[in-house]
C-alpha cells in the first residue's frame, strides 16, 4: 500500500514537471516595466538639479566646486527606484534600467558620479544671472552636498557652522 | 579575497540562514520566504531558514536599524558562532530608507553591525536575492561598478578678452571662427 502510494506520488510529481527555475546559472530578464536602477547619462545631462531636489531619499548629492563645474553624484544606497528622477528630468537623461543584479560586497560599487561643465554665457564666459533670486537658486543650486562623506545637507541649515550634519548625529545606543 | 576563501571553506556544505527583520515594512521579508518557494527552491544549494541565530550561518537583516531594535539586533549578531555573514537585504538596511534621517532610526543596519553583502533593491527581487547569495558563494562575479563621468572639455569655447580684435567700429572675437 505504501510503495502503491509512492508510485502513485512519482506518477504526480511526473506529470506536474519541474517549475524550480535554473536562475543563478541562467540568466532571468526582468519583466518589461520593471523598475530598476537609474542610468545617469552625462553626455545630456544639463546639470539642472532637479532631480536632486525630488529625490525622495535625499540620494542625489550635489556640488559646486567651482562657477562652471557641477559635480552629481548618485549614491544608490536608499534608493527606492521610483523614477521620479527619470520623469523629472528635461533632457531625458537618466533612464530606469531592467538591471537588478546590483549586489555587492562594497556599497561604493553602486554610486555614480558626473562631473559637467555649467551651461555658462558665451560672451562673458560666465553663468546666466537669473532674473530673479529664487529663479536663480533653482537654476544654480543651492544645496551644496559632502561628497567626501556621501551626504547631504539641509537647504535651511539648523545647526550652526562647527556642527555635524545629517548622517554624522550621534545617537546614544545602550548596549 | 580573503572574504571569499573563508565563505568557500566554511560553507562548504550548507548555509543556515537567519532573518533579522530590524523595523522594515515586511516587503523584503515576503521576497526572502519567496526564494525559498519551489520557484527559486534555494534549498537545492542548502540554503535554509532556520529560527535561532545561534543556528545561523548568515544572517539577512532587513529594515533600518531603528533605536528600539538596535539593541536586540547587536544581540542576534553576537549570538552567532563565528564565521559569520551578515548581508544587508533591501534599501532600508543598505542605506537606511526613505526615513533615513527621522528621530526613530539610526540609519543603515552597518551602523550597528558589520555588513559583508548589500543586496539593493526596494523590495530586491528573489533573483537578486539569490544572485548576492551566489556572489557570496563564489559561483557568479558581482555586475556592479561605480560609475565616473567627466566632461573633458568645455561645450562651450571659453572667451577671453585676448581674442578680441577692435576693428574699425565693430570689435571682432577672432575665435568664434573655430565654432
Amino acid at each position: 500500500m505504501s510503495v502503491l502510494s509512492k508510485l502513485r506520488e512519482i506518477a504526480v510529481c511526473l506529470r506536474a514537471g519541474m517549475v524550480t527555475l535554473p536562475y543563478p546559472f541562467e540568466p532571468r530578464p526582468a519583466p518589461e516595466r520593471f523598475r530598476g536602477r537609474p542610468i545617469f547619462d552625462g553626455a545630456k545631462c544639463i546639470g539642472c538639479a532637479g532631480c536632486a531636489n525630488n529625490c525622495p531619499a535625499r540620494e542625489i548629492l550635489v556640488a559646486d566646486p567651482s562657477q562652471e563645474v557641477r559635480i552629481i553624484k548618485y549614491l544608490g544606497l536608499r534608493c527606492t527606484y521610483c523614477g521620479r528622477c527619470a520623469d523629472l528630468c528635461p533632457e531625458q537623461a537618466i533612464t530606469m534600467s531592467r538591471d537588478y543584479e546590483t549586489a555587492t560586497d562594497n556599497v561604493r560599487d553602486l554610486q555614480q558620479h558626473l562631473e559637467i561643465f555649467m551651461g555658462t554665457c558665451t560672451r562673458c564666459g560666465r553663468c546666466f544671472k537669473e532674473p530673479s533670486p529664487l529663479e536663480q537658486m533653482k537654476l544654480k543650486g543651492y544645496r551644496h552636498d559632502d561628497l567626501e562623506h556621501d551626504r547631504w545637507v539641509y537647504a535651511s541649515r539648523p545647526f550652526l557652522n562647527g556642527d555635524s550634519v545629517v548622517r554624522d548625529i550621534d545617537i546614544e545606543v545602550e548596549w | 579575497m580573503n572574504l571569499k576563501r573563508l565563505c568557500q571553506q566554511a560553507f562548504k556544505r550548507s548555509i543556515w540562514v537567519y532573518h533579522a527583520n530590524s523595523g522594515g515594512c515586511n516587503g523584503c521579508d515576503i521576497e526572502v520566504l519567496n526564494v525559498l518557494t519551489p520557484y527559486y527552491d534555494v534549498e537545492r544549494f542548502g540554503i535554509k531558514l532556520v529560527g535561532s541565530p545561534r543556528h545561523a550561518d548568515v544572517m539577512l537583516c532587513q529594515g533600518p536599524a531603528s533605536r528600539a531594535t538596535a539593541r536586540a539586533l547587536r544581540a542576534a549578531y553576537d549570538a552567532m558562532p563565528a564565521p559569520k555573514l551578515v548581508f544587508a537585504v533591501g534599501n532600508c538596511a543598505c542605506g537606511g530608507g526613505i526615513w533615513h534621517d527621522t528621530y526613530g532610526v539610526i540609519g543603515p543596519v552597518d551602523r550597528v553591525i558589520p555588513v559583508d553583502y548589500y543586496i539593493p533593491g526596494c523590495p530586491p527581487r528573489p533573483e537578486a536575492i539569490i544572485f548576492g547569495v551566489a556572489v557570496a558563494l563564489g559561483m557568479v562575479d558581482k555586475k556592479v561598478a561605480p560609475v565616473t563621468f567627466k566632461q573633458l572639455q568645455m561645450p562651450i569655447p571659453r572667451y577671453h578678452p585676448a581674442d578680441l580684435r577692435r576693428d574699425g567700429e565693430i570689435v571682432v572675437y577672432e575665435k568664434a571662427e573655430h565654432l
